[in-house]
């Protein structure tokens, strides 16, 4: 459904940062990547990547989302593109910050 | 590997591992007899799936991970276990939509539902006035969709959908469809007539015309942020660029359709044995069909758009609607029969026959069959009229039969 | 590659990246794309 909700754009994504994806979120494994669907917000979201879906799960259990890039093999000069796809779902509470251990 | 990733079109067509949501229509029964009704629906078939093969659908659905199933039908409320059944799909991680005309939705039922999560409602309109909308769904279909409306806002369900098919008649009752929505909280949704079901024989007189075609495209442009469609306007791309959504044709891709007695159809326009993939009861059950029907993988395949192919729109309406060409007799390498550079038009002229509707669960007193275009006198009774096997409709249904969120 | 309307399809209902980063290179190279679950035809 078209929803009025979305955050200001300006933030850059905060790579350093722990993240995890929403409780409500479930992910769908696909040849292309992934599909992503939030229960709450009955968005969905396509991953057109492997690599992205690898990120996206082990994001929980990383320090940082640059460290589960890293893990997932992402080259450091593809992460500003990582960043950005990684705003896209924070933008669409796919993914939030999780509380610093 | 950093391959650019390709458009989501192109990622289909080798088909998803599950589908994305579905219809499902639970019932061929029901209290209305809409004369566009895209799958005959009025008399429940004797074969129709039982509550335990019902049950096992859905654990199918959660081991696929189908997000999100619309059940319709027919009425769907009228089946004694739909409460049972939405309780089991939302408590399997199966989203529900349900589409209803309203016939069972009490302040009671409304407040039940608004306590609920994971369950949407969806009410049928076809106008904004009694005299539009009952020319086509009955007399008095007007008000008992209004109730449903007023309970569901009166219980504090926000966000319900109000879904009309778009005709000529009330194509030019956009802003008061708009006013209805606004005033019951609820989210306007428009979607596309097509000719299939009982609309074969109507589309003829209530199909758009060319003009309000455009009309329609140039409103959801101006207006439409906050209006779902369902993308079933993709084949007006060709007026000016692609509305929000996939834009193309999901059947037997990203959706399908589950009918009454488990026959699985590449989606709910195109009920008839041309685009029928197996059924739930075969031996790999759902998921079976899903992955292994010969009509799926046909689709799943590039389509040839022959003629359309050298049309500079087609990149966005990819030749158009499969079951709008199928049930007017048009080729589906060929235009939509509602084309917007006109070419459907052209090809109607030599079309071949329509194929008829099938199966048929009319209700035997309609007069829709073709030749007869009056809306049927009904009573429209709290409870829907006898069925082929069940004199009782609320057999077995109990108040308290919802479970708590 | 055919031009695609994926773009029009992010424009619905997600705001795209900040402008000032992108600076057009990133045309035709999204990795997640957002569409309405309603967004689907084939679903009445």
């Amino acid at each position: 459904m078209a929803c009025a909700a979305s955050t200001e754009p300006a933030a850059p994504f905060d790579l350093d940062a722990p993240w995890q994806l929403d409780a409500q979120v479930r992910v769908r494994p696909e040849a292309f990547g992934a599909l992503l669907y939030h229960f709450g917000t009955r968005r969905l979201s396509f991953l057109k990547s492997p690599a992205l879906l690898a990120v996206v799960r082990s994001l929980a259990t990383q320090a940082s989302a640059r460290a589960a890039c890293t893990a997932a093999g992402v080259p450091p000069g593809e992460l500003p593109h990582y960043a950005r796809a990684l705003q896209t779902l924070a933008a669409s509470q796919m993914i939030r910050q999780r509380e610093a251990a | 590997m950093s391959a650019e990733p390709l458009p989501l079109t192109e990622q289909f067509q080798q088909g998803l591992a599950a589908p994305i949501c579905l219809t499902w229509e639970l019932t061929y029964a029901c209290n209305l007899s809409c004369v566009h009704c895209l799958s005959s629906s009025g008399r429940r078939d004797p074969q129709e799936l039982t509550t335990a093969e019902c049950r096992a659908v859905i654990d199918e659905l959660q081991r696929m991970q189908v997000f999100y199933v619309n059940i319709g039908g027919g009425e769907p409320t009228v089946r004694p276990d739909f409460w049972e059944l939405v309780d089991y799909a939302t408590g399997h991680d199966v989203g529900v939509k349900f589409s209803t005309n309203g016939v069972k939705i009490t302040s009671d039922v409304a407040r039940r539902l608004a306590g609920r999560d994971y369950v949407d409602v969806q009410i049928s309109l076809d106008g904004a006035t009694p005299e539009v909308n009952d020319a086509v769904r009955g007399p008095g279909s007007y008000e008992l969709a209004l109730r449903a409306m007023r309970n569901l806002a009166a219980a504090g369900f926000a966000g319900f959908k109000i879904s009309v098919v778009m005709t000529r008649h009330n194509v030019g009752q956009l802003e008061k469809f708009k006013a209805i929505a606004d005033r019951f909280g609820a989210q306007l949704r428009i979607t596309r007539l097509r000719p299939s079901g009982r609309g074969a024989d109507v589309w003829d007189e209530l199909h758009l015309r060319p003009g309000q075609q455009r009309e329609l495209y140039d409103w959801l442009v101006a207006h439409g942020a906050d209006v779902l469609t369902g993308d079933s306007f993709f084949h007006l791309s060709g007026y000016g660029g692609a509305l929000p959504g996939l834009n193309l044709c999901g059947a037997g891709r990203v959706v399908c359709l589950i009918d009454p007695v488990g026959d699985v159809y590449a989606c709910p326009f195109a009920i008839h044995p041309s685009f029928l993939a197996g059924n739930v009861r075969d031996p790999g059950g759902f998921a079976g069909v899903w992955r292994r029907s010969e009509l799926f993988a046909r689709l799943r395949r590039p389509q040839a758009g022959g003629a359309c192919e050298s049309c500079p729109a087609f990149g966005s309406c990819r030749g158009g609607c499969m079951a709008a060409k199928f049930f007017t007799g048009l080729p589906l390498d060929g235009p939509d029969p509602e084309c917007v550079k006109g070419h459907g038009e052209r090809s109607l002229a030599a079309a071949a026959a329509a194929p008829r509707p099938s199966p048929d669960h009319s209700h035997r007193t309609a007069s829709h069959r073709a030749g007869e275009r009056r809306p049927v006198p009904l009573t429209l009774l709290a409870r829907p009229p006898v069925t082929a096997c069940n004199a009782n409709p609320l057999a077995g249904f109990a108040p308290g039969a919802l479970s708590p969120p | 590659m055919a031009d695609s309307p994926t773009a029009e399809l992010t424009d619905e209902t997600v705001p795209t990246g900040p402008e000032d980063d992108l600076a057009g290179d990133l045309a035709g190279d999204v990795l997640v794309e957002e569409v309405s679950i309603d967004g689907m035809c084939g679903v009445y």
